[in-house]
């Protein structure tokens, strides 16, 4: 088909060709911006984070009237009251396994510092950065992480300390990232570090596969797989207890909690909030991330619609102009399937010049948003997938006015206006 | 005329029904999207305290230096919280109007009535002044005085809602209660106060928590009985002594601090004295590196701490997009329709009816689709509104309201958008030549 008729024809409507063209490339400009964005979150929620999710839950609660834990007895009285409670989870029925805890992924409460592998460096210089989890003997288990080298911590491993104290353990356990990151040539387990810049060295006596930090916020993106766990009881006025149910039971053994506690010592506040599902605690972290994707995937559905009706409402506003030239080109021997490839063609041609203009629009939004809110480069296959989607709801959008216009009647040339 | 302007355009809005429909559901969509939008950005960048935050200001010293910062990409941003050391010691010299350190607390209580289990209380450890200066409302009693600071007196200030729990709501001021197993005497009973965000500690809180503000109590007395911070700690090294009163001897920020200062005057004179007491400090070998202070007023303040979450900026600049889609698209339906009508147009104007009559006419007639518009996006974003409140995170959806401002903000945008959509088109209108259509029909 000659497209010089064509371009001659689309001379003659210029404001609307600029029109539907600039629809287009603000369509596909933030489309593509928005499918990014909803990729990143869905991918940021996806992402495991080691540890065997189901039928894991947690307890926070705060003793009242507690010792505080800065002299040695009154941490020692901590101590024994945190055992007594450990005791008390341990003998219910339905429970498999409890640690002690300061944190676990995606609670967003976290305890963070750096790994260094000389002694004495600054707190927040060293070789990596990483996040603290205390537990004893039964918190990989409980959490069900998988070790991959060295050996699990036994009971005798398992020391207390004030939660404020600023001794460093003496053997940790990390995950790989952090492990492969301190000693890139392998083999961590054994070797030693420094933590929080300190001068007594650390000893890794295993490696987990995977183990997330407690943040999803993005500043703690950076290590967001460096942790290390550490065989300590902390004690201090609260305390956490992470909890394996045994298969089955999550729903009875959370139930039973609240009273078997009150029962070893009334004077402790436990609240709607004490007793939380894994599951809670990933919604409640990843509902944001969840709200903007339904956010963004909502505004693009309502964009795509608007700009579809907009290239039908114009392309039918044009076919009803030239309703006389179409019956004329028919009366000269045109087929209907020309008709309807002419209307295609022409909105393929606006399409393409708005989707030109477009991907320049997306890739200055990007950069906008980048620059802004610290949003990752997009990758070029947003754009192409952008650019396919615009083109190809222009065609679906042109095809209902087009075949209108092909089924205009050759008899239209000889009517009298 | 007008009337006749009215009856023209509802007339040709009837012709078409269908271009008319879709012209009006474009613009109620794009209106309440980004009307639904701008609820939730004015929710959470809305000024908490507008009569007095820009005499409210927050003093940053540069106690950690260089080595603070290594993995901060805030550039050469000083710690934005305070030592307890310095936190003191600005509290002693006092040179601003009223002034405040402050650190969050999560007390337990013990009801008096003893069959009940005790509860948690969040809260802050403040001085006197904290009420004057942030304007704090009291339902009964008043703050406690700055005699109660210096004595670390056991008073304190509780929320309405607290004192509705322990004391069904009455006057409370003077009873005894039960924090953290220690006798404090009402002092106050707070009148409903709860802004958003909260300003004076975003440090800890980050501005928006679900979590309500119930016990306030003297800061020399919760560091007398220990009452240890619950919110962040950041530290440069590791604290030489254990335990809470060895974080009060290290360099780790975890104090908030306000002060007000009336009048430029005042601002730059408490600047000075920021920077001076930064240089005795440093003349007496505790900083080795170049002063770096801040004294930013609250806004600036809320700003460089990036209050509004970037996600709710986001929205709205990407919803602002969706409106502009809406807006070329009505651009081009209503081009579409106005030039359909170049004969009348022509009739019209052979007729005598100067352009600005044309103009007039389907001006009109835009504005009415904008108003119709309008009226959906009214209902659109009510329902918006609504839906918004599951997909976003609990302490900003609860923010986000319908009011009359936000309805008539709707109903003005829309109509002012589809006249500026119509003003192209009507110009196309306006410019049709009589003779021509006259000629040609």
């Amino acid at each position: 088909m000659n497209l010089h008729p064509m371009i001659a024809a689309l001379r003659k409507h210029k404001a609307g060709v600029v029109l539907i063209a600039l629809q287009i490339a603000v369509t596909l400009a933030i489309v593509c911006n928005a499918i990014f964005i909803i990729y990143a979150r869905i991918e940021n929620v996806r992402r495991p984070t080691g540890l065997d999710e189901n039928n894991v839950f947690l307890v926070t609660q705060q003793w009242v009237g507690a010792p505080s834990g800065d002299d040695p007895a009154g941490v020692q009285k901590l101590d024994s009251m945190l055992r007594e409670d450990l005791n008390a989870l341990r003998a219910l029925p339905d429970v498999q396994s409890v640690s002690p805890t300061n944190s676990v992924p995606l609670l967003q409460s976290s305890w963070n510092g750096s790994a260094a592998l000389k002694p004495g460096t600054d707190l927040r210089s060293g070789n990596a950065r990483t996040t603290y989890y205390f537990g004893d003997e039964q918190w990989l288990k409980t959490l069900g992480l998988h070790l991959v080298a060295g050996r699990d911590f036994t009971a005798a491993d398992v020391i207390n300390m004030d939660f404020r104290s600023n001794t460093q353990p003496s053997i940790v356990i990390v995950t790989k990232a952090l492990a492969d990151k301190l000693f890139p040539e392998g083999n961590a387990v054994g070797k030693v570090m420094y933590l929080n810049g300190d001068t007594k060295p650390t000893t890794i006596i295993g490696e987990v596969e995977r183990l997330q930090v407690p943040s999803v916020s993005s500043w703690a993106s950076a290590f967001v797989w460096n942790s290390t766990i550490a065989p300590i009881r902390l004690n201090g006025n609260f305390s956490r207890y992470v909890v394996r149910a045994k298969p089955g039971r999550l729903e009875a053994a959370m139930r039973a909690v609240p009273s078997a506690l009150y029962a070893v010592n009334p004077m402790r506040v436990l609240d709607d909030d004490s007793v939380k599902s894994f599951k809670d605690i990933r919604a409640e972290a990843y509902r944001a991330d969840i709200g903007m994707a339904a956010l963004m995937g909502a505004v693009c559905l309502i964009l795509l619609a608007v700009t579809a009706a907009g290239i039908v409402g114009l392309t039918s506003f044009w076919v009803g102009q030239r309703h006389r030239q179409i019956g004329v080109r028919r009366a000269l021997g045109a087929r209907k399937i020309d008709i309807l490839h002419y209307f295609q063609l022409e909105n393929l041609m606006i399409a393409g010049i708005g989707a030109v203009v477009g991907v320049a629009l997306a890739v200055g939004l990007n950069r906008v948003l980048m620059s802004k809110f610290e949003m990752q480069s997009m990758p070029v296959h947003y754009v192409l997938i952008g650019l396919a989607v615009v083109v190809a709801l222009g065609q679906v959008a042109v095809f209902v006015p087009a075949r209108r216009a092909s089924n205009v009647p050759p008899v239209v040339a000889t009517r009298s206006v | 005329m007008l009337g006749y302007y009215l009856d023209l355009a509802l007339r040709s809005l009837k012709r078409s029904p269908g271009l008319t429909a879709l012209m009006i559901l474009i613009v109620g969509f794009g209106v309440a999207a980004s009307m639904t939008s701008y609820s939730v950005f004015r929710a959470v960048s809305g000024d908490p305290i507008p009569w007095k935050s820009s005499r409210l200001f927050v003093p940053q010293i540069d106690i950690w230096g260089p080595k603070g910062r290594s993995d901060a990409s805030n550039n050469n941003e000083p710690p934005d919280a305070m030592d307890y050391t310095d936190a003191i010691a600005m509290m002693r010299e006092h040179r601003g109007k009223y002034q405040s350190a402050m650190y969050r607390v999560s007390p337990s209580i013990v009801p008096p009535d003893a069959s009940k289990h005790p509860i948690n209380v969040g809260g802050h450890a403040v001085y006197s002044e904290f009420f004057p200066m942030l304007d704090v409302p009291f339902k009964f009693g008043n703050a406690w005085g700055a005699d109660a600071d210096a004595q670390r007196a056991a008073v304190v200030v509780i929320s309405d809602k607290l004192n509705q729990k322990l004391f069904g709501g009455a006057n409370s001021v003077g009873k005894t209660m039960n924090i953290d197993g220690k006798d404090y005497r009402v002092a106050g009973v707070l009148d409903n106060w709860n802004p958003k965000p909260m300003f004076y500690d975003v440090v800890n809180t980050g501005g928006f928590t679900t979590g309500q503000e119930d016990v306030f109590l003297p800061f020399s007395r919760a560091i007398d009985v220990g009452m240890p911070n619950d919110g962040n700690t950041n530290c440069s090294e590791i604290p030489k002594g254990s335990g809470f009163v060895g974080l009060q001897q290290s360099s780790c920020v975890w104090i908030s601090y306000m002060v007000e200062l009336d009048g430029k005057a005042a601002a730059s004179a408490y600047k000075d004295y920021l920077d001076g007491y930064f240089r005795d400090q440093k003349a007496a070998g505790r900083f080795s590196w170049p002063l770096n202070n801040r004294l930013r007023d609250l806004p600036a303040w809320l700003d460089s701490e990036h209050v509004v979450p970037s996600d709710t900026k986001i929205s709205l600049m990407v919803a602002l997009g969706l409106l502009l889609a809406c807006l070329v698209n009505t651009a081009g339906l209503l081009l579409a329709k106005f030039l359909r009508r170049s004969s009348e147009i022509g009739v019209r104007r052979a007729l005598g009816a100067p352009r600005m009559a044309i103009y007039m006419q389907f001006l009109i007639e835009a504005g009415m689709v904008g108003l119709t518009g309008g009226v959906l996006g009214l209902m659109l974003t009510w329902v918006g509104v609504r839906c918004v409140s599951w997909v976003l995170p609990k302490e900003i959806a609860s923010l986000a309201h319908v009011d009359l401002v936000l309805l008539a903000l709707t109903l003005a945008v829309a109509v002012l958008a589809s006249m500026l959509a119509g003003l192209y088109p009507t110009f196309r209108a306006s410019r049709v030549q009589p003779a021509l259509q006259l000629k040609t029909n």
